[in-house]
């Protein structure tokens, strides 16, 4: 087992769900100990949301997966004895993680201003929905909504079809991995100059982030994204950007010469548009494209396109993409022991020196390791 | 003190994985120089989206690499490449995607540039990871989609599988990669060693599908089933999707379907009473829902559903997005400029530091601009002498 990057440092986690929870998550895969703060009673509500009814104890399987490697300890925030602990915890601490909404920390005592007074050197970072100020700020930060606030449902999907959102809740772990980022180089500079820092984001700012190349060409010629009527891979790329049907499956081609394609798939039609049309006329070649690409089978016209060096891809479902030697080689599932049951989850996607990072190091129980924590930190 | 005041990170990535990593570096404060080939530079210059071009270059070239600077050198000339290697031997940072094998025949891997500089952090980007059968292809977006079974997860049952319309593996690879980097330059401030950061963007798509692969490993293996309309998720329960009203659309997030059916007064929902039925009936529920909505206007629901604390929103494009107060509070958008005049309107770095917005105004780099004063900040000419004359 290598050293990790950031053995040394205790995180306390006052956060929920997944945004704020997946920050500690990073932050506990690359050698941070992470202690979740929870209310007693219930704790981190993400311990009562199961997908699909799957539950490893009196938590679900998807708290399991997101909490994995950290410690629970809990305290009643609105209680004075518990706060003092919880005050105590944070002169130890290096990192503070929340993600309630705007308010909720001041009326217990713990913003910014006051964590600073116990420990100047804390790095306190926090996750909001909607940032602090303006006529959303209380509006709850909920992943499906934050999609459909900043315009991402327009981007995918065909022309034809309403919005659609992305089916991984991208606002939450996008915010939670730039939040990971703040923090660490937080830590960075207090190793310089001894200070901590505030680092904060918001779902808002991180899904227009996420939109960047977009918004920038939005900006630039007043014209929002277009999705293409047919095989809508990007609203910006011209053709044949897109997944198409096969005889037998689907086949995903990226960004690629449209008369190399042309020859490649030997597809007559396709040599009247010139590279110039392929943006423009986008809607025709798809078209062009989904009949004749529907004529062989997915392994018939891959073979053609990767011999020409063109980008294409079979599209794999996981249960194709695990049984690939490609996805077998990475090593990337590990498995947690949570008291008597074995869950296999994913492993952190960082590799340092050379290593894979593994722990089996279960999510905790609620409040597990209170005196774990009293006897070492207080 | 801007967090990574100081730091000097030298970057031969293209397109946007790498270059998307380096960015926030700049954002952070880091020097940022991008080692680009005389002539072309950086594909991503040349590549236009949407027909549209600033000044013969792509508009995603400037989004991307706002904040940096561009020396210009032929990797395969060994007066570039020298220069090249004195600019390492002060870096705290190398980051580079090319396919595997490319830095090796350059003579630029890991083991050679730790002998140069022990200290430094070198990180890289690749499709899928340094072995097996797919380590040549290339590390494109799309077809990272394809090959993870991210594209199943999205869109209606009905439909193709549909990929994100945003390069997600790109940027979640980036962002990975950052992590990383930021990780072990903290290391390093302790030890005074560098490392090797690896991270393949196969390794960023799965982990980016963490929650529902982890479901995948666990529940016997069964694919996922996309809800037959209004899908938003396919493994959360009715209503979560996007409805049409009679003007536009709203999204409904997890809610109780019965609270539901009595604040929008629609009766034949009612008889969905038990939560279990909110997954494993969801899509008769969704079509309940998608009748009873076009019924009215967005407004009007929003409106009643709002007051209730339920989880909606109105779903905007750009456009309606761009009009709203919410939108414009929270100061998302910079204008840079270029050193020839130009000026690009984009968005900033999403974090915050301190209470403060990490604002930049230094547009994209020419290509090579800044060859002098970077062979000035670093003396490279100067050292080069017993080089040249040897």
């Amino acid at each position: 087992m290598i050293e990790l990057p950031l053995e040394g440092i205790t995180v306390l986690e006052f956060s929920q769900y997944l945004s704020g929870p997946s920050a500690g998550l990073r932050l506990a895969d690359l050698g941070a100990r992470v202690i979740k703060i929870e209310q007693p009673n219930g704790g981190d509500a993400g311990r009562k949301l199961a997908i699909k009814n799957l539950w490893v104890d009196e938590s679900s399987l998807l708290f399991h997966t997101v909490n994995r490697n950290k410690e629970s300890f809990t305290a009643d925030l609105k209680n004075a004895d518990d706060l003092n602990l919880v005050k105590k915890l944070i002169a130890k601490a290096d990192v503070l993680i929340h993600n309630f909404r705007p308010g909720v920390m001041q009326k217990r005592g713990l913003d910014y201003g006051s964590v600073k007074e116990i420990n100047p050197r804390i790095i306190y970072a926090e996750i909001s929905g909607y940032g602090k100020e303006g006529p959303w700020k209380n509006k709850p930060g909920q992943d499906l909504l934050l999609q459909s606030m900043t315009g991402l449902t327009y981007t995918t999907g065909n022309g034809s079809s309403s919005p659609v959102p992305f089916g991984i809740a991208i606002a939450d772990i996008l915010s939670g991995a730039q939040l990971v980022q703040g923090i660490i180089a937080g830590l960075i500079r207090r190793q310089k100059n001894g200070i901590g820092a505030l680092i904060e984001i918001s779902l808002l700012e991180s899904l227009l982030d996420f939109q960047f190349e977009l918004l920038t060409t939005y900006y630039t010629n007043s014209q929002p994204p277009q999705r293409s009527y047919h095989s809508n891979g990007h609203p910006l790329l011209s053709a044949p950007y897109g997944i198409y049907k096969t005889a037998d499956g689907y086949i995903a081609l990226a960004m690629m010469d449209i008369h190399a394609l042309a020859n490649s798939i030997d597809c007559k039609v396709l040599e009247e548009f010139s590279k110039e049309q392929a943006f423009a006329q986008r809607d025709k070649i798809k078209a062009i494209l989904t009949e004749h690409l529907s004529l062989q089978s997915t392994e018939y016209w891959l073979t053609r396109l990767q011999k020409d060096g063109l980008w294409a891809m079979e599209v794999f479902d996981w249960e194709k993409m695990m049984n690939h030697e490609a996805y077998k080689c990475l090593q990337m599932e590990q498995i947690i022991n949570a008291n008597d049951k074995k869950i296999v989850t994913t492993r952190c996607p960082i590799r340092i020196n050379g290593e894979r990072l593994y722990t089996d190091k279960p999510a905790p129980k609620l409040g597990e390791h209170n005196a774990q924590v009293i006897n070492e930190l207080v | 003190m801007m967090l990574l005041k100081d730091i000097l990170v030298i970057d031969f990535s293209q397109f946007l994985s790498g270059p998307s990593a380096s960015l926030r570096l700049a954002d952070m404060g880091a020097q940022v120089i991008k080692i680009e080939k005389p002539g072309t530079g950086d594909i991503c210059r040349q590549l236009y989206v949407s027909d549209v071009v600033i000044e013969g270059e792509s508009t995603i070239f400037h989004a991307i690499n706002r904040n940096k600077q561009s020396y210009a050198a032929d990797l395969k000339d060994a007066h570039d490449l020298e220069k090249v290697i004195q600019l390492l031997s002060k870096a705290d940072i190398l980051i580079h995607n090319f396919r595997p094998g490319v830095m090796e025949r350059i003579g630029l891997d890991y083991e050679t540039v730790k002998t140069i500089n022990s200290g430094i952090i070198y990180a890289e980007i690749n499709g899928y990871g340094s072995e097996g059968p797919w380590k040549d292809l290339p590390g494109q977006d799309l077809l990272l989609q394809a090959a993870s079974g991210l594209t199943w997860l999205s869109n209606n049952n009905n439909e193709n599988p549909t990929p994100m319309g945003v390069a997600v593996v790109d940027i979640m690879a980036g962002t990975h990669i950052v992590q990383g980097i930021l990780a072990a330059l903290y290391k390093k401030g302790i030890t005074g060693e560098g490392a090797l950061v690896q991270v393949s963007m196969f390794e960023s798509v799965l982990d980016f599908q963490f929650e529902v692969l982890t479901c995948y490993y666990n529940d016997g293996n069964q694919l996922p089933v996309r809800s037959a309309i209004n899908s938003g998720h396919a493994y959360v329960a009715a209503p979560y999707g996007i409805y049409k009203t009679k003007d536009n659309y709203i999204a409904l997030a997890m809610t109780n379907i019965v609270r539901l059916a009595e604040l929008l007064h629609c009766e034949p929902l009612k008889q969905f009473a038990h939560s279990n039925d909110w997954f494993d009936k969801r899509d008769e529920i969704k079509e309940i829902l998608a009748n009873h909505l076009k019924e009215n206007t967005s407004r009007h629901w929003l409106t009643i559903l709002e007051q209730a604390d339920i989880w909606c929103a109105p779903v905007m494009d750009y456009d309606l997005m761009m009009k709203e107060e919410g939108y414009r509070v929270i100061n998302m958008e910079i204008t840079v400029k270029t050193s020839n005049g130009l000026s690009v309107k984009t968005t900033r770095c999403p974090l915050r530091v301190d209470g403060k917005q990490l604002i930049s105004l230094k547009g994209a780099p020419l290509l090579g601009e800044h060859n002098q004063e970077i062979e000035k900040q670093f003396g490279l000419e100067k050292e080069l002498q017993p080089a040249i004359k040897n």
